[in-house]
């Protein structure tokens, strides 16, 4: 019989919790340089020494009074779940400030196993740890670490299983002040006599009181001995109590690393010499801009030759289907609906890859935070908080992460904003759309039509949520307090398992939900709507106003007609809410690409759409309704339908207005016509 | 005279934290994040708009909206 046991990885922010995870259990969870990125808590399995281990990730906390919702994730898991032991993750050229939360885990009670992570930067540095010693002083074993290389894994589970037989020693070795502890003394007494409080450790849940914080305060109030708890902490002054403590675990931390380690404090380190250039208060911002230019060029530019390959393959594909199948309609289905829909989505596979190796260049190295920190100012201006930035760049990827991103906001105004316009962030499912208008109508200035795009979405992020701030969800200022660590050289390999996961999320969603929906798209187009008299999937009624999908879409056709757009692009656009590369995968459905092996591209190109109108389409897929997968996040982190529609509506009304603009203004001064 | 607000302070110089004040939950988290009485800060840049300002404290480095800087007091140490 094996043994079942739950552990959890806790720990300071970015301290390599997921990244060893990772190495422990096999899976591949979003690792990235910057306070942050883990919000939810994730488990995997591992068998070790006959001992089945539930692995539990958990968000960063620096405190277990926590603030924010992914820190209220990590806390409860621990004080509530309790699981069997907690390793804590420590980054190692940052002792002081983590093991602060290590005196808190110890008067939990936790029965504790500390990963000291990135020794490997520790050495190179210049410190030294004496290993030892700390455990020695802790009581806690001590297993040295370097997450994102797997090093050290197999002895940290080997501490974990053998502290599963000790039982923990019950004394205290954070010691407060005198009077402190009398007070802890008198509550722990009150605590220890009512079973109500019998679910949490007595020493720390006095120390959280007397400490202040608001949970446990709260959680206390609901008890009938509240009053005489109430008076104990009546008796202190919790003002520079709260100050006190704090200060006490400080130094006892300072007391005990004087002895076990010898830190470098030379002060230039790497990381500095580049925050010189890259936060530079001439070089900062210029830098920026081009770094996010350089990004969006070369996704589109790099990805031209291997887009062309890609095409080349479903032209020969469709060629060799339509010669290989006999039965018309079915020849229709694959050539038509699979063929020119999945392909027309595929294609954009380069474009995707690129894209997130950008994206995760900017995440491994350290950049994101410092963006955050040149950007904070633009923020507030806004209305928005500074850690809002961190989720709206993640948007460039995909919505659905970033809305969860938000999760690091502590103020739930804050919070509601940013969610809200998070949308408007051009994520990559709408990139196939860009490219292919673009480049098909912009030719050489396709790049700089996408950027301008990009641009647009953060502008309408920015003016909505300063529009909102001002309007419907006000609120003060808050903190904005982080973090900014050290530089870390992106490695190849970590770039491109990132990228990898990514092109296979994305061929997956080609292969299913995609192909779905072109497949529904095509069926819709085969069918003959009532009273036309055609028949299934012939040629005379497929993909015409003959069709069901014809049928009706020419009824939606006035709702778009002043954005200059047909039928076709209607059913392309409510195809689009599903996922947003539908739009492009409708398109070649309905636009007939895989027909005599013509790319939508040059089909678009000989007529069938004017440049203005593809300019307005660019315009309206990028600001109106979000995918489903997207309004689901939306709608369970807002907790709310009010204002999920509210995003929905705001975002199409808007996405109609501006198409509106583009196609009037430009069909009235003749430009692009 | 040497005492000062954090925001006070220009970069490439040192203080020492006498007294976190401000509000309850910001304050918290700045005792939290090491700010106590008697941490030595050395102010690193601001920002390239002016705010908010790094910090190097503890062998980190933390960023500080002036706001925040503005609820801290400090005693000059030295420039760095
Ligand atoms: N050099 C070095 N880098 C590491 C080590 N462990 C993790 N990293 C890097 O440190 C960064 C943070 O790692 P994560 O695993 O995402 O950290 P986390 O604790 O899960 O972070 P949050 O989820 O934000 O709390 C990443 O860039 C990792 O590649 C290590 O032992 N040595
Ligand atoms: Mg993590």
């Amino acid at each position: 019989m094996t043994e079942k046991i739950t552990v959890a990885l806790a720990g300071n922010p970015n301290v390599g919790k997921t990244s060893i995870f990772n190495a422990i259990t096999g899976s591949k969870q979003h690792v990235g340089n910057w306070p942050g990125v883990t919000v939810e808590r994730k488990m995997g399995k591992r068998v070790h020494n006959d001992v089945e281990m539930e692995i539990v990730d958990l968000p960063g906390t620096y405190s277990l009074t926590a603030y924010s919702l992914d820190e209220i994730i990590a806390r409860d898991f621990i004080i509530e779940e309790k699981p069997h032991i907690v390793i804590q993750v420590i980054d190692a050229t940052n002792l002081e400030r983590n093991l602060y939360l290590t005196t808190q885990l110890m008067e939990l009670g936790a029965k504790l196993v500390i990963a000291l992570n990135m020794t490997d930067l520790a050495l190179a540095k210049g410190d030294s740890i004496d290993i030892s010693k700390m455990q020695e002083y802790l009581e806690v074993p001590v297993i040295s670490t370097v997450g994102s290389r797997g090093g050290g894994i197999e002895g940290l589970l080997d501490a974990v299983t053998d502290e599963l037989r000790k039982t923990r020693p019950t004394e205290n070795i954070f010691t407060y002040d005198a009077g402190i502890e009398k007070r802890s003394g008198e509550i722990e007494t009150i605590l220890n006599s009512d079973p109500y409080f019998a679910h949490y450790p007595a020493r720390w849940f006095s120390m959280k009181l007397l400490e202040g914080d608001e949970s446990i305060i709260k959680k206390a109030v609901e008890s009938d001995r509240y009053p005489e708890i109430r008076e104990v902490l009546d008796k202190t002054d919790a003002y520079s109590l709260e100050s006190r403590i704090a200060d006490q675990r400080y130094r006892t931390i300072q007391t005990m690393l004087r002895q076990v380690c010898n830190i470098n404090t030379n002060r230039l380190s790497g990381s500095d010499m580049v925050d010189r250039v890259v936060t530079n208060k001439y070089l900062g911002i210029p830098i920026f801009l081009s770094f996010m230019w350089a990004a969006f060029e070369l996704t589109f530019s790099f990805a031209t030759p291997f887009m062309n390959m890609i095409d080349v393959f479903f032209g020969w594909l469709a060629e060799a289907a339509a010669n290989a199948i006999s039965i018309p309609w079915l020849a229709s289905l694959v050539g038509e609906g699979i063929i020119a829909g999945v392909g027309s989505v595929v294609i954009f596979l380069p474009n995707i890859l690129l894209l997130f190796f950008m994206i995760s260049l900017m995440e491994d190295s350290g950049y994101m935070a410092r963006a955050a920190f040149i950007m904070d100012k633009v923020m507030s201006r806004t209305g928005l908080h500074g850690k809002s930035f961190i989720p709206l760049v993640m948007g460039f990827g995909c919505n659905v992460p970033a809305i969860m991103a938000t999760r690091t906001i502590e103020d739930s105004r804050d919070r509601l904003v940013t969610i809200l316009v998070a949308p408007f962030i051009s994520c990559g499912a709408r990139l196939p759309v860009y490219v292919l208008l673009a480049g098909t109508f912009f030719g050489r200035d396709a790049g700089l039509v996408i950027f301008g795009l990009y641009a647009l979405g953060i502008l309408v992020a920015l003016l909505s949520a300063r529009l909102m701030r001002s309007t419907v969800i006000r609120g003060e200022d808050t903190p904005f307090i982080m973090e900014l660590p050290s530089y870390k050289l992106p490695t190849l390999k970590g770039s491109a398992i990132h990228m990898w996961e990514r092109g296979k999320i994305y061929l997956k969603k080609a292969g299913s939900i995609i192909l779905v929906g072109v497949v529904g798209v095509w069926l819709l187009a085969s069918i003959p709507a009532p009273g036309s008299g055609g028949t299934f999937a012939s040629g005379e009624i497929y993909g015409t106003t003959n069709s069901v999908i014809g049928f009706t879409g020419q009824l939606i056709e006035p709702l778009v007609a002043p954005l200059g757009f047909d039928w076709r692009i209607a059913v392309a656009l409510v195809f689009g809410v599903v996922a947003k590369e539908i739009v492009v995968g409708s398109m070649g459905v309905l636009y007939g690409a895989g027909e005599d092996e013509e790319s939508l591209s040059n089909i678009l190109a000989a007529g069938a759409m004017t440049p203005l109108a593809g300019l307005g389409l660019m315009v309206f897929t990028l600001l109106y309704v979000p995918c489903f997968a997207c309004i689901g996040v939306i709608k369970r982190e807002t907790g709310s339908w009010k204002w999920t529609l509210f995003q929905l509506l705001y975002g199409t009304t808007l996405a109609w207005m501006l198409a509106f603009l583009v196609f009037q203004v430009g069909s009235r001064t003749g430009l692009l016509a | 005279m040497n005492k000062r607000t954090l925001d006070q302070i220009e970069p490439d110089n040192s203080v020492k934290v006498l007294k976190v004040t401000g509000r309850k939950s910001s304050r918290k988290r700045i005792l939290d994040m090491g700010l106590t009485p008697g941490t030595r800060v050395d102010v690193i840049r601001r920002a390239p708009l002016g705010d908010p300002v790094e910090f190097r404290l503890k062998g980190y480095n933390l960023s500080l909206r002036k706001r925040e800087a503005e609820t801290i007091l400090v005693e000059f140490v030295g420039s760095t």
